[in-house]
Parts: structure tokens; sequence; C-alpha cells
């Protein structure tokens, strides 16, 4: 039933291109992932030998944004071909068949290729009431998930929601929204973001595909190469943080300067993303470039750590307007208070003790 | 008058330099710690009209904060290390109630500190055995904050003990939450800082035995007859 499948090269031939734009893609796809190059030749032999693996592309609780960052990818031939170089065999939004067929189409490919296809999901899973808040085909997200990553030979989680649980994964979490890495025991590639960065998407991509094997991941399983340094380091306003000029106010003066905005809450110390070095939509900015904050949408528990505008978040049982500093500053002023009303109580109650030490001395000095 | 015999004190060696010399760097670690930790949370703007390039004030309060980190990291661990050969006073052992004469002081310290009471029992020469368990859950608190702040540090250096740190610290919790539990160590510091101050004057006051003054000499005072029973 599994008909050979087609070489990138081939398929951009297909479609038109020439070797020019085959080998701009190849560069362009090495240089994203970060190949030296040295072997950029590797990776356009790769793309020339290696069939395309098939992708099934999977979307649980998630709102598409993935979806949309992707096919934004900057440069029009890898938007245009990467697509169709993984060969989507399944993906609700943008695939052709529906209903039985599409169903279908994803049991052949699963079947055909199993344990060579790539598993990409958007989303997280909702575990709760077994599952009922998500279903597609009359399934439950898990049931759909487990299947599919049985065969998969990589599983990559696409932004926050697959891989930390995103915005449905905040406190109270009614759904129980999990992020994939817990319910697959798969190694699993995060590609955390609100959305993930869509070059960054193709990166991770271009780099199984090259390699044949996910890429080096830190603690939190996001690839290093991209996830491997803060907003913070690279970001442009990094000298105005360290000469302590802050924007106070969203309307001062700093503020129009472009002054650093730890102080209105920026989460780019704390956030490791590559969004000040690849920018987004086509290198036109990112948020700390268009004046906000970064909100940390590439980190674990993001939405828990609020409020955005505020550099210490609340503090955990005490509600949204606590920080650790006031809740310090209660409990230092109440010990001040106690140690105040101590001292004068200890001279109240310990006078007789006093008294005899006094006497002591008295006596001692009557003796000389 | 004549019923109070003028007792006759004895003078004891008690913290050794290493000990004192830990106390007192220890304390200026914190204070300075503590300060220029409160300004990265709560850094106030420069108002400048100069250039960033020409400026670096915040700069040189994370710059003041490190380095305090390391000398705070690197006493603790002398400290530690003198708990193991300096006198018996110093000794780690002091720092773990274990027998049960220690808890009955326990208790009797946490009479006279609370309730006001006198003191019924001894209180021993040293630390007595409230005040060395709370500095034995201080020094892990220390840990924690060396942790913490280390692994904090690991993101913005090459340095191996920032990456050691970071090592430590599971993978699922990520800088905020590292930052956020580091910042509010800051004020355990604070609270310890009153409440120990404090104690140290009071028991100086109601025991008469040279406590304050122990941690600048060393010494210390005991009654001749403490020694007999
Ligand atoms: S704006 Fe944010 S990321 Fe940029 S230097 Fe300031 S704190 Fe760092």
């Amino acid at each position: 039933m599994a008909e050979p499948r087609s070489t990138i090269w081939e398929t951009m031939q297909e479609r038109g291109h020439s070797r020019r734009d085959f080998l701009q893609f190849c560069a362009y796809a090495a240089t994203l992932a970060g190949i030296a190059p040295a072997a950029h030749g590797k990776v356009a032999e790769a793309f020339e030998k290696k069939a395309r693996p098939p992708v099934i592309w999977l979307h649980f609780q998630e709102c598409t944004c993935c979806s949309e960052s992707f096919i934004r990818a900057e440069h029009p031939v890898v938007a245009d071909v990467l697509m169709d170089a993984i060969s989507l065999d399944y993906t609700e939004t943008l695939q052709a068949a529906s209903g039985h067929a599409a169903e279908k189409c994803k049991a052949d490919t699963m079947k055909a290729y199993a344990g060579k296809y790539i598993l990409l999901v958007e989303g997280s899973v909702p575990t709760e009431a077994d599952g009922v808040y998500c279903c597609i085909g009359g399934r439950t997200a898990l049931d759909i998930l487990k299947e599919a990553a049985a065969g998969a030979a990589a599983v990559i989680a696409w932004g926050n929601c697959a891989s930390y649980g995103c915005v449905q994964n905040a406190k109270p979490n009614p759904t129980g929204a999990t992020p994939i890495s817990k319910l697959i025991g798969k190694p699993v590639i995060n590609v955390p973001g609100c959305p993930p960065i869509a070059d960054v998407m193709v990166g991770v991509v271009t780099h199984i595909l090259v390699f044949g094997r996910p890429p080096e991941l830190d603690a939190q399983g996001r690839p290093k190469e991209f996830y491997g340094r803060r907003v913070h380091d690279t970001c442009y306003r990094r000298p105005t943080y360290d000469a302590g000029m802050f924007v106070e106010t969203w309307d001062d003066d700093a503020a129009r300067k472009g002054y650093c905005l730890y102080h209105m809450g920026c989460r780019g110390p704390v956030t490791y993303n590559a969004c000040a070095v690849t920018k987004w939509n086509e290198r036109t900015s990112y948020p700390i470039q268009s004046g906000h904050g970064c909100i940390g949408c590439s980190e674990n528990q993001f939405w828990d750590n609020g409020p955005f505008y505020q550099h210490l978040p609340s503090f955990p049982g005490f509600g949204i307007e606590s920080t650790a500093d006031k809740i310090g500053l209660a409990a230092g002023a109440a010990a001040a208070v106690g140690v105040a009303a101590h001292a004068i109580s200890t001279n109240i109650r310990k006078r007789g003790l006093i008294h005899e030490h006094v006497a002591e001395s008295v006596t001692e000095n009557k003796s000389e | 008058m004549d019923a109070i015999k003028a007792p006759s004190y004895r003078r004891i060696y008690v913290w050794e330099l290493p000990v004192r010399a830990f106390h007192w760097i220890n304390g200026i670690c914190i204070l300075l710690l503590g300060v220029t930790g409160y300004l990265i949370g709560r850094p106030f703007a420069v108002i400048s009209e100069q250039e960033a390039s020409f400026q670096y004030w915040f700069g040189t309060v994370r710059f003041l904060h490190f380095a305090a980190g390391y000398l705070f990291l690197i006493n603790m661990l002398a400290r530690i290390y003198w708990g193991f050969v300096g006198n018996r006073y110093a000794n780690w052992k002091q720092f773990i109630p274990t027998r049960r004469k220690w808890f009955t002081e326990v208790a009797d310290v946490l009479r006279v500190d609370v309730l006001q009471t006198r003191v019924q029992g001894k209180i021993h020469i040293g630390h007595n055995r409230l005040a060395g368990f709370i500095y034995f859950l201080s020094f892990w608190v220390y840990g924690f904050q060396a942790l913490t702040g280390f692994a904090l540090y690991a993101a913005m250096s090459p340095s191996w003990i920032g990456r050691a740190a970071a090592a430590v610290i599971p993978g699922t919790w990520n800088d905020m939450g590292v930052r956020q539990w580091h910042h509010a160590g800051l004020w355990f510091f604070v609270l310890f800082t009153i409440i120990h101050v404090y104690l140290v004057f009071y028991h100086d006051y109601v025991e008469g035995r040279g406590t304050t003054s122990s941690m600048v000499g060393g010494w210390k005072f005991e009654r001749e007859d403490y020694f007999k029973s």
C-alpha cells in the first residue's frame, strides 16, 4: 500500500523549482538548524536522497496559533516546500479530506510507516472526566495520542500547550489538561512558545530530517540550539538594563525612549527562547521591540506566574495582590512589634531578677 | 542584703577566632546580599541624560550581589569545616538536639523567652540548645539560598558552581519559580536578624554572662557553682 515516497528535491522539481531554489532552501534550512556552512552539502544530499518522512500532525486542546505561526515561516520557499517536504499526511486544519476519509488516511500512514513517521502534536490533552473535554471522531484525545505515538519515530510537541499545558493547565486546570510528555512513554521534543517561532519550528523539523535524530535537549525537553539562551541575553534593550534605566510607567519618557522593561514585569531574564534573535513575521519585530515586556510564553506554567506586569509574581496562597515583599514586610513589622513588646514586658517582669543582679554587685563592692 | 552572697565567675574561651570571623563575615555578607538582592528585585530607575553605555549602576549592584554570594558560600563551607575541627562549642554536634537533657533545655529556654520565667536548669555555655537548633535550621536556609542563587547565576555565567547548582534544581522548576523562592528567602534573613539581635540582648540582660561581647572577644562568664553540680 505504501507507494515509494519522493524526496524533497523531487518534490521541488515537481513544483517547478529550480536547482538554485533547492540549494537556497537547503542553505536556509541548514542555517536555521544551526549547521555549520561546511556541512551544508550534507543537507543538500539528505534532501536530495532521503525519502520524505510521512508526518502526522494532531490537534487537541489548542487555538491553532502554532499552525498559524508555522505557515508564516520567513522564507517563502521554506513555507512552500517544507509543508510539502514533510509530506503532511494528516492535519485537521489543512488537509483536504474530512470525516472517514481523513481518518482512514491517518490509519493507513500509521500502518504503512510504523516506526518511521514523525508525529507533531499541537495542544494539550485533557485527562479529567475520562478525557471527554476533547474528542475527535468519537475518540478521546488521549486515545488518539497514544495510538499515534506508539509507532512514531519522533514526537514533537508544538507550543506551550503540548509542551507544558499552557493556559488550559493553569490553576485550577478544570479539564486536567496535561502536557504530552507526561502521557506517552517516549522522549518528546518540546518546542514551547505561544506560539513557537515559525523559524524555530522549521529548524527543529529540519534538524530531524537532516540528521535523522532529535536535537540536543535541555532539562525541560527543549532543543538547546533555540532555547539555550534567555531572551534577556540577546535583547537589544539590555544596555539600559545594566545601566539601571527602567521604564516605570507605560507612558513615561523612558518608555518612549525604549528603555528596559524589567520593572514592568518583563520575563526576558527568566525566559529561554530565540525571539530577540530570529524575531517574528519576517524579522519585523518581537514583543520587547514593540514596547511590551516578555510574558515568558516558552516557560512552564507561565500563566500561573502572573500578573504579567509585575516583576515579582503573586505569592502562592496569598492572593493576586500579594508578593513575597509585601508578605515579608508584614512579617518583619510583626516581628519588630513583637520584639518591642517583649522588651517592655521584660523590664517589668524581670524587675526582681535585675534587682538581684544589682544587689550582687553592690555586695561585691562593699566587700572590697 | 547580706543574704545575697556575691558569686564568683569563671571566664571561658567559647568562640574561637574562626567562629567569630565566620559570624561577622556572614553578617556583613547577609547585609550586603539583602540590600543588593532587594534592589535587584525592585530597582529604582536612574534618571539621566547620559547614554546607557556610560552607566552601569544596576550592573554594579548585581556584581556586588554575586561577589558577596561567593564570599557567603565560601564562608559557610569554612564554618562547616570548622564544625569538625574546632573546639567543643563549635562542633557540629552542638547544633542538633539529640539527648533528652537537651530537649529539657530547649523547653526551658522557650519558657524563658516566651513566658519570661526564670531559668530553671542550666543554660549551655556555648549556644543554648534552642539557639543551636535554630542555627542548624538556618544553615539549611543558607544552603537553599546559595543553591537557588547560583542556579539563577548559571544563566549569566560560565562558572561551574552555577552549572552545578542548576543541575541540582529539578528540571521542571523554571527560573521564575527559583527566583520567587530565592527572593522569599530574603525575608527569612530579615526576620532572623530582628529576632536574633533582640534575643542576644535579652539573654545578655537576664543572664548577665556577657553574651553580646562574647562574639567579639570570644569570652563568656559562668558562675563557679555551674561547674559543680
Ligand atoms: S526589556 Fe526585558 S529582556 Fe530586554 S533587557 Fe530589559 S528585562 Fe531584559
